[in-house]
């Protein structure tokens, strides 16, 4: 089969691999129809996750039809047209039991912060992803989820993150009716948070960028303010005065590692790895938000240390809340959402590729170019 | 706040307040404390084996009862992998290893490549036809600086 092949920072490729067999009796075999790059996904391309090997195919973000099942899987069959959350999850450890199944204790060997993840690395526990033409599937009946056949098969593709992820990271804001809510990042996921902070009756949203296309974007889709922080002496500063001087209520950082913005953070963090990323964005948030307000983090930072206020942290008494997103717990209700035309994720979309230009796709995503929010690849098999 | 009013005033937002909690902060308890019953002995799914070499973080005492046996280490980088899963993913020599062998990794990966007599098209993989297509002068200039670069620490070695 063709499959995604990760060379070094910057290289890949598409390759054939041996088909990906059943190794567990609750496996699956999922032939790809959809596959999206993430942002999180261009943290292994820049080479900032430690423990990246070459050969790995990357891919947490698809939909597909179940071609085969191990003996221990009864609720999804050969032939059903599923999505695949990015959590691999058993579903019956004491973090699954609570709904934290992004955190699960039975799916990831080498690292025990994280459950697995499809195609992030060996630190998600060193598992191929999705970014190819089948995939090996664990806990079967735990994560997939039966499309529905009135939903759009490309709704149901952004269902395996980006949505959930924005909800979740103004579900973990604790967004109370009334408040002022700024999301740090126009990519898929900010573009979501923005969107869905609306639902849990933000009365004011605001989103900082330094794309003016994103930007111009975000406006449109979530009906929110936006600017661009390259236009600002001190993000911070701006923020303040334009919330009465006192912060947002809520900050949310769905920028991560690959901040820009202040240089500091961008040698130490991105050019000389002295510390897990740029922690630029979540510097911000921490400073920009009122005192006793919630900073949330869906940015995604790697292993090691970041530098951020924590003093400022004590002193104004914020709570931070982040996670990965536990997608399952969340799908019942965004499916819901979906349906009901109360959110449309499939519009994010703007870039479509066969499988085999997936280097044209990563490069695109990566330097934004072609004004690029959301690319998804195409497997030829699957046209 | 007047609920009404409110709703009123975001009728251009579909489903504006749908999920607030007019009561509740926070909106969702990220623990379900009812679920967690402290203890390690959950009923575990069956276990799977293998005959790879999968690394385990040494902060559990076995393996999960899935994992992912892709890519067993290999060559040079392999050791350094090896070397880091002796340390905890609190430490440094764990985290830093793991980097350099990603490093290592990557040359092994070329050095594999022309054994096998494919030479890898550095062009096609960093897809540059992208860059090439929609910001032509951002390309030239990243190719220009990574050159003069070059050129210039080959004449620093030259001199010496
Ligand atoms: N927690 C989860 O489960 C989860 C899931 C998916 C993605 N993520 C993470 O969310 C983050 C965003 O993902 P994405 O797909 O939207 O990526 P993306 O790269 O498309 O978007 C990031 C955006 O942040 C902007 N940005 C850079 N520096 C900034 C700064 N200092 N302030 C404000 N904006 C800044 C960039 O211009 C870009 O538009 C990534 O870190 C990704 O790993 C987390
Ligand atoms: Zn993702
Ligand atoms: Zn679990």
């Amino acid at each position: 089969m063709k499959a995604m092949n990760y060379r070094g920072p910057f290289r890949v490729r598409v390759e054939e691999k041996p088909m990906p067999k059943i190794l567990h009796p609750e496996d699956a075999i999922v032939q790809v129809t959809r596959a999206c790059i993430c942002g999180s996904d261009l943290h292994l391309y820049h080479g900032m996750v430690p423990d990246t090997r070459i050969g790995s195919t990357f891919g947490h973000e698809f939909i597909g039809v179940v071609r085969e099942v191990g003996t221990g899987v009864t609720k999804v069959k050969v032939g059903d047209k599923v999505l695949v959350p990015f959590n691999i999850a058993c579903g019956r450890c004491n973090f699954c039991k609570q709904g934290l199944f992004a955190n699960c204790h039975e799916s990831n060997a080498m690292a025990t912060a994280v459950g697995g993840i499809f195609g992030y690395s060996h630190i998600a526990g060193g598992f191929d992803g999705g970014q190819a033409e089948f995939v090996r599937v664990p806990y079967a009946d735990v994560g997939p989820t039966i499309i529905p056949s009135d939903m759009d098969d490309e709704d149901a593709l952004l269902l395996t993150d980006v949505l959930p992820t924005g909800y979740q990271a103004a579900e973990m804001g604790g967004i109370k009716v009334g408040d002022t809510v700024v999301v740090f990042g126009a990519g898929p996921v900010g573009i979501m948070a923005a969107r869905c902070a609306w639902l849990f009756g933000a009365t004011r949203v605001i989103v900082i960028d330094h794309l003016e296309y994103r930007l111009e974007f975000v406006r449109q889709y979530a009906a929110c303010e936006a600017y661009n922080f390259r236009s600002m002496d001190d993000p911070v500063l701006f923020i303040k005065r334009i919330t009465d001087w006192l912060g947002a209520d809520v900050c949310i950082d769905a920028v991560g590692s690959d901040a820009c913005g202040n240089a500091m953070q961008t040698i130490t963090g991105k050019k000389l790895l002295l510390q897990a990323g740029a922690a630029t964005a979540l510097h911000w948030a921490i400073n920009a938000v009122k005192k006793g307000g919630i900073v949330s983090v869906v940015g995604v930072y790697g292993p090691t240390d970041n530098l951020v206020p924590i003093g400022n942290v004590v002193n104004k008494g914020i709570t931070i809340r982040a996670n990965q997103t536990s997608v399952k717990r969340l799908l019942p209700k965004l499916m819901d959402h979906v349906r009901k035309g109360v959110l449309s994720p499939k519009d994010i979309i703007t870039h479509r590729f066969a499988l085999e230009d997936i280097a044209e796709a990563y490069q695109m995503f990566s330097a934004k170019l072609d004004e690029c929010i959301k690319p998804v690849l195409i497997p030829s098999t699957n046209n | 706040m007047e609920k009404e009013n409110l709703k009123e005033q975001f009728t251009h937002i579909p489903g504006w307040g749908v999920d607030a909690d007019w009561e509740n902060d926070p909106v969702y308890p990220m623990r379900d404390i009812a679920a967690d019953d402290k203890s390690a002995d959950w009923k575990r799914p069956a276990q799977q084996t293998t005959s790879k070499e999968v690394q385990r973080s040494n902060e559990r005492p076995e393996h999960p009862a899935v994992f992912g046996d892709t890519l067993p280490p290999t060559g040079l980088s392999g050791h350094l992998r090896r070397y880091a899963f002796h340390y905890s993913e609190s430490k440094y020599r764990h985290w830093l290893p793991l980097l350099l062998a990603d490093r290592i990794n990557e040359v092994e990966g070329v050095i594999a490549d022309v054994k096998s007599g494919f030479f890898p098209n550095i062009w096609k993989e960093r897809g540059y036809q992208a860059y090439w297509k929609y910001d032509r002068r951002k390309l030239i200039n990243k190719v220009a600086t990574v050159a003069a670069v070059s050129i210039g620490v080959w004449m620093l070695i030259r001199r010496k």
